[in-house]
């Protein structure tokens, strides 16, 4: 009988400690993304939020969350928003990362942007591990992992990352003790901020493709967001972001356009609206027209936000107590963000679009 | 018996075949040795031993090969 | 499935469980179940070569059981009524009956294997064209399992073995999916015993097997797959990797080589240990051997068996070569009379050790250049034994290592015949070690720019020291017998430590290009 006792005591104890050791070198080793690539950290980060109740859900890749300042919208038209973007989120991780949010709550819009409609296999194991590694676990998770995976992955790899990173070892920094357990936060709703300027002087011609038709995956994707939209009685608004480059074809445009008409669902081109909208590529942008900076992102906001309260009646939900005081949080730490940045890349913050009280 | 004894000693001086019994099983004979052997024995005592009686019982000591020799020739 | 991916450990870990909640007596129904699923995973059409193989080799064991049976009671019924002579007639009449059996098989499965392996060589000899006449996919293992079923159908020939009656049964012997990819190459009357046997579970064994199995990941992730791309390089293009590059190359190969074939090795032997069934070793410290000879009974210890027992015995035995030792005897003196035979047989069994392992002149080559150096250090030896017994210092330690090294350098040269794409950029690349003077790439840093960092290189320095303390270790008898002997804080540390270092160390997943196990191949 004690031995029997001694036997299991020991199995007990024994596997405890290797449970207990794994996990902790599975914090240790995984990426943080809290300096350098942020981008890595979005994910994730919607889950802390404790009010889930927003009214515009954003999905996409860079377009949307470099591109649309959440904050804009709710001081300007109290829109409670939230961007589910990824750095180079494929269709397939948009539509899950969607059915995912809408285990939480239903959104009355949801904008998703087209441009990664061009891709119809996953092109980078690097970018799926960052638009689903953050994703809490549900079907969602299960269905983005087997979307998405590229041939030389493997669905383990999700379940336990420590095989995906067990080389890291050797690359660790302070930070991958810091914030082993919790990281600080790095996106405002979602949305990556950056207050520096890199104007557009050239931009560069699109070389010639020999096929421009969207592939078959990509539009089932499309098409069931569309559906999961429609069972949920969400408007589904498509955009294009006015990034100049990677180009934007006009045979893209057409077959957007002609599925939009097909399905009767509004499609913005932000590229054709860049005068209304109110779009200076020599100050908003950071990198020369890849992505908005700061300016960029308030005025495309500033101009979406009365479309989307204006045509498709977004509920103006300031006066509502407890997201007065979410939000009046959110922007100081959103100002305060814009402060370290205007040191950090020696801008004066005066000659930001949102102090500029000339131009509005 | 003789004769066995004189072409085994001819292969390994330094080994006392009259009391060694285990030739295989410490290594004292290698396969060339047996291949050797064999064609000293065919020359000797007109058997030729095939293959499928080449396993260790047969070879580990000199009066076992001799058996073999003998139950041979028997059935020569 | 390589021995390697998350799907194998998967496959074992499910089949260890339903082997033993399963009835014990289903559990070699079991097996082979998951041998055939094995198999089919790889390539369903490779079941039909397999399937083939099984039923010739056992219908023809079964005639050869049959004819023996009969003949015992044909002895028996007639045992006073037969002269000596009639009786004698007649064991001769059905032994060359049973002959016939055997030949049937063998050349039934060494036909299947010639065609799928070496219509592309042949015809490309003939007609000078390069490969692809044929183009067959080599079945996975084909090599291992026709061998293995010849030499089953050979000791039931000679008797050794009992033929067995179940094909179920049989089939599983075959296909045994732990050592259907790289052997070793088991002889029926080993690995029957404990094959069929019913299993209880059993911790010592499971526990053994797990070690078993961790070691040969161990000794695949943390050194072969470190090393192979190093190796791949270096071996790519003699113009570009000559002289010292080479010599490199030739040495990593042969770490690379060890540490794959053992380490595949070990996992086989884990995983069978692991379900309560024992398979024959297949190395014995090789890289320790102090000579040539030595070596090719230290490495690959089943293949070398069988050669010896299935070649070299019955060719060396055989009426042409003893009539050929006699024939020379009398014209040539006693010497060389004597000798003959070992060197005619020899001859032939490293020219089909040599294309046993592939279908190319560098494998001939290969097997041909161990036979002239094993012949003449035959031939050397007297001339040894009298320098040994002149010099005290042969016995000591110090020379016994020079005597390791001088073999290990050895079998580094033989092995790159494996490296090169012909004989001749395997002889260039041997020749510019003494050509190029670019041995000061190893101070330059030149060795990092491989695809191996210098962090891979001090990891595959600590490697060879772990896996050279347990050689050492292992001399003085089973390395896991004397972790069992610890306490159990003890063994729990070894076993996680192993454990971290294969997760952590290890060179798999992203990034990595999981080589396939080197011996895969032949």
């Amino acid at each position: 009988m004690t031995k029997k006792r001694t036997v299991f005591l020991r199995v007990i104890v024994s596997v405890l400690l290797v449970c207990f050791a794994l996990y902790f070198l599975q914090k240790l080793l995984m990426p943080k993304y809290v300096t350098g690539i942020v981008e890595g950290a979005f994910v994730a980060e919607y889950y802390e939020e404790e009010n889930k109740d927003f009214d515009v859900i954003f999905v996409g890749d860079c377009e949307v969350y470099e591109n649309f300042s959440p904050v804009v919208l709710w001081e300007k038209y109290g829109i409670n928003s939230y961007i589910r973007g990824s750095a180079e989120q494929y269709i397939w991780q948009s539509y899950y990362l969607l059915e995912d949010s809408l285990r939480y709550h239903v959104p009355q819009a949801v904008v998703f942007n087209i441009q990664s409609l061009q891709f119809n296999e996953s092109q980078n194991e690097a970018y799926n591990r960052m638009s689903i590694e953050g994703m809490e676990w549900s079907k969602s998770k299960i269905g983005a992992i087997n979307a998405s995976m590229t041939e030389e992955e493997h669905f383990l790899d999700y379940v336990f990352p420590i095989l995906r990173y067990h080389s890291r070892w050797n690359e660790l920094t302070e930070d991958d003790f810091k914030y082993m357990f919790h990281s600080p936060k790095v996106s405002y709703n979602g949305y990556f901020m950056r207050v520096d300027t890199r104007p557009v002087e050239t931009v560069p011609e699109g070389n010639a493709l020999a096929d421009y038709s969207f592939g078959d995956k990509a539009w089932e994707y499309l098409d069931k967001m569309r559906e999961l939209c429609e069972e949920n009685g969400i408007q589904l608004i498509l955009v294009k972001a006015p990034s100049v480059y990677p180009t934007w074809y006009e045979q893209y445009e057409q077959q957007v356009e002609d599925y939009a008409s097909k399905y009767d669902l509004p499609y913005y081109n932000f590229l054709e609206l860049t005068e209304e909208a109110g779009i200076d590529y020599s100050t908003d942008t950071y990198d020369a027209g890849l992505h908005m900076n700061i300016n960029g992102a308030e005025k495309l906001a500033e101009y979406f936000g009365r479309i989307l309260s204006e045509e498709y009646g977004i509920i103006d939900r300031r006066g509502n107590q407890e997201l007065d005081d979410i939000w009046a949080e959110n922007i100081k730490e959103y100002e305060n963000e814009i402060d370290r940045q205007c040191e950090y890349y020696q801008v004066d913050k005066n000659t930001l679009y949102r102090y500029r009280e000339s131009d509005k | 018996m003789d004769e066995l004894l004189e072409i085994l000693n001819d292969l390994h001086p330094d080994v006392d075949f009259t009391t060694e019994t285990g030739l295989i099983d410490n290594m004292i004979l290698d396969s060339f040795d047996i291949v050797t052997l064999i064609s000293e024995i065919s020359e000797n005592f007109d058997v030729t031993i095939s293959a499928e009686y080449i396993i260790p019982e047969n070879f580990n000591s000199a009066q076992a090969l001799y058996a073999l020799i003998e139950k041979l020739e028997d059935e020569e | 499935m390589l021995f390697t991916s998350y799907e194998f450990i998967g496959f074992i870990f499910a089949l260890a469980i339903l082997y033993y909640v399963f009835p014990k007596k289903l559990q070699w129904m079991l097996l082979l179940l998951f041998s055939y699923l094995f198999y089919w995973i790889a390539n369903p059409i490779y079941l039909i070569y397999i399937a083939v193989t099984t039923v010739t080799i056992w219908g023809c064991g079964r005639m050869i059981e049959r004819n023996f049976a009969t003949q015992s009671e044909y002895l028996k019924a007639n045992k006073e009524s037969l002269t000596k002579e009639e009786k004698k007639a007649y064991k001769n009449s059905k032994k060359s009956a049973r002959g016939r059996w055997l030949l049937l098989g063998v050349l039934v499965n060494l036909g299947i294997l010639a065609v799928v392996k070496y219509t592309d060589f042949i015809v490309g000899i003939f007609t000078g064209k390069g490969l692809g006449f044929m183009d067959l996919a080599v079945p996975m293992g084909i090599s291992f399992y026709t061998f293995q079923a010849i030499g089953y159908l050979i000791d039931v020939k000679r008797g050794t073995v009992k033929a067995e009656k179940n094909l179920f049964k049989f089939a599983l012997f075959v296909s045994f999916f732990p050592q259907l990819v790289q052997g070793p190459i088991s002889r029926f009357g080993d690995l029957s015993q404990t094959l069929y046997a019913e299993h209880r579970f059993d911790w010592t064994n499971v526990s053994y097997g797990i070690e078993r199995i961790m070691w040969g990941f161990f000794k695949k992730l943390i050194i072969a797959d470190r090393v192979a791309p190093a190796v791949n390089v270096l071996i790519s293009d003699v113009s570009v990797y000559h002289g010292a590059y080479a010599f490199v190359g030739m040495v990593l190969y042969t770490l690379e080589l060890y540490a794959d074939f053992t380490g595949g090795i070990d996992v086989t032997i884990g995983v069978a240990q692991m379900l309560g069934i024992r398979v024959t070793e297949n190395f014995n410290r090789p890289y320790f051997s102090t000579s040539l000879k030595e070596y090719w009974r230290r490495w690959h210890i089943t293949m070398c068996q069988w050669f010896r027992e299935f070649v070299f015995y019955p060719v060396s035995t055989s009426k042409a070569i003893q009539g050929l030792a006699k024939f020379s005897r009398k014209h040539f003196g006693d010497n060389i009379g004597k000798k003959l035979p070992v060197y005619v047989s020899t001859f032939v069994v490293w020219f089909a050790t040599g294309i046993w392992h592939g279908a190319s002149w560098n494998f001939i080559v290969w097997g041909l250049l161990n036979w002239l150096i094993l012949m003449v250090s035959e031939e050397l030896e007297p001339l040894y034994d009298k320098f040994h017994g002149k010099f005290r210092f042969s016995n000591t330690i110090g020379y016994r290592i020079f005597m390791g090294l001088r073999t290990l350098l050895l079998i580094c040269v033989l092995n790159m015949f494996d490296c090169y794409v012909s004989v001749s950029e395997t002889f260039h690349a041997f020749l510019t070690m003494f050509t190029s003077a670019n041995y000061s790439i190893f101070t330059t840093g030149e060795l990092l720019n491989l695809g191996v960092s210098a962090l891979d290189y001090i990891i595959l320095l600590c490697g060879v020291l772990v896996m050279l303390i347990v050689s050492m270790v292992q001399v003085k008898g089973s390395v896991r017998d004397q972790i069992a002997a610890k306490p159990y804080p003890v063994r729990f540390v070894i076993w996680f430590a192993l454990f971290l270092v294969i997760l952590l160390v290890g060179a798999y997943g992203i990034g990595y290009d999981s080589s396939q196990f080197i011996y895969n191949r032949f």
